[in-house]
């Protein structure tokens, strides 16, 4: 399984909210598609997948702030 | 490069936008897009519709449009006379910090402001550029894949009583504008000059100019 974690955003940032997901539980996603937006005060950042796969499961509700390093989605990673 | 596209629709600039990204995505170049929009207001991720003053009637008598976009932060206007700036630029190449890119777009205000003549700065907590209490340019950026889109706007000759219809990013703030303060109307293509110049100096970018 492949966990999708809130990723280093830069200095000083340490949270923010989910704006919207982009996928749902069953979704076959390709690398690099765009997974989920997460919303800082001034910054939108959308987390790509880093590997091909299937979404297992979405860890967080859109809305929810959520913190760095915490498991946002899993991922069920295609082979080949 | 640099692409000027003069006075556009916002949803025309915005799918440009997001044709830009594309094409960085892809092995294209970084572009510094330039514009001014007819009046319109964009809705940030943060934003509360309650941030609007006016019924959707009197937006719709004076033309104004309403976007909800993809970006940072609460409300803002676009309208004829205010420079807008939307980078498309790799952030990997700068350092991967989202509030460092921020600090580096407000820079360029503080510095096309200072090439006025004009002392602008940043006040702690807040983000944008302000003369004392007013504010001049605010900022609100996408991020896609460490491609950055959305960008900076600052008051050149906008219209400042357009902004009554709002409370601009959330904020119970006066906006101001180059010509407010300099007291004549400013020159547009002399600000795109030294706007360049500045995103020059402050991204370190060889910024060819484009057709």
């Amino acid at each position: 399984m492949h966990k999708v974690i809130f990723p280093e955003l830069g200095e000083g940032i340490e949270k923010a909210k989910i704006a919207c997901w982009h996928i749902a539980v069953g979704d076959r996603v390709a690398k690099d598609d765009d997974l989920v937006e997460l919303v800082t005060d001034k910054a939108t950042f959308n987390v790509p997948a880093e590997v091909p796969g299937i979404v297992q499961e979405i860890c967080a509700h859109e809305g929810q702030e959520v913190g760095l390093g915490q498991v946002l989605a899993v991922l069920k990673p295609s082979i080949g | 490069m640099v692409k000027d596209l003069g006075l556009i629709r916002y949803a025309q600039a915005y799918e440009f936008q997001k044709k830009c990204v594309q094409d960085l995505l892809q092995g294209g170049p970084q572009v510094l897009i330039l514009c001014e929009h007819p009046p319109v207001l964009t809705l940030g991720r943060m934003a509360k519709r309650s941030n609007i003053l006016v019924s959707h009637e009197e937006l719709a008598k004076y033309s104004v449009g309403i976007h909800a976009i993809d970006r940072g932060g609460d409300i803002t206007l676009h309208a004829p006379g205010q420079a807008v700036m939307y980078p498309i630029f790799n952030l990997s190449h700068m350092g991967k910090d989202l509030r460092r890119y921020l600090r580096h777009l407000e820079q360029v205000a503080i510095d096309l402001l200072k090439g006025f003549g004009i002392v602008a700065n940043r006040i702690p907590g807040y983000t944008g550029v302000w003369i004392e209490k007013k504010k001049i340019a605010s900022v609100g950026i996408g991020v896609r894949r460490w491609v950055s889109f959305h960008g900076l706007s600052i008051n050149v000759n906008t219209d400042l009583e357009l902004f009554s219809m709002i409370r601009p990013c959330g904020l119970n703030v006066q906006m101001t504008s180059i010509q407010e303060i300099k007291g004549r109307r400013i020159d547009m293509a002399e600000v795109k000059q030294k706007i360049i110049r500045c995103f020059k100096e402050n991204f370190l970018l060889d910024l060819l100019s484009g057709e």
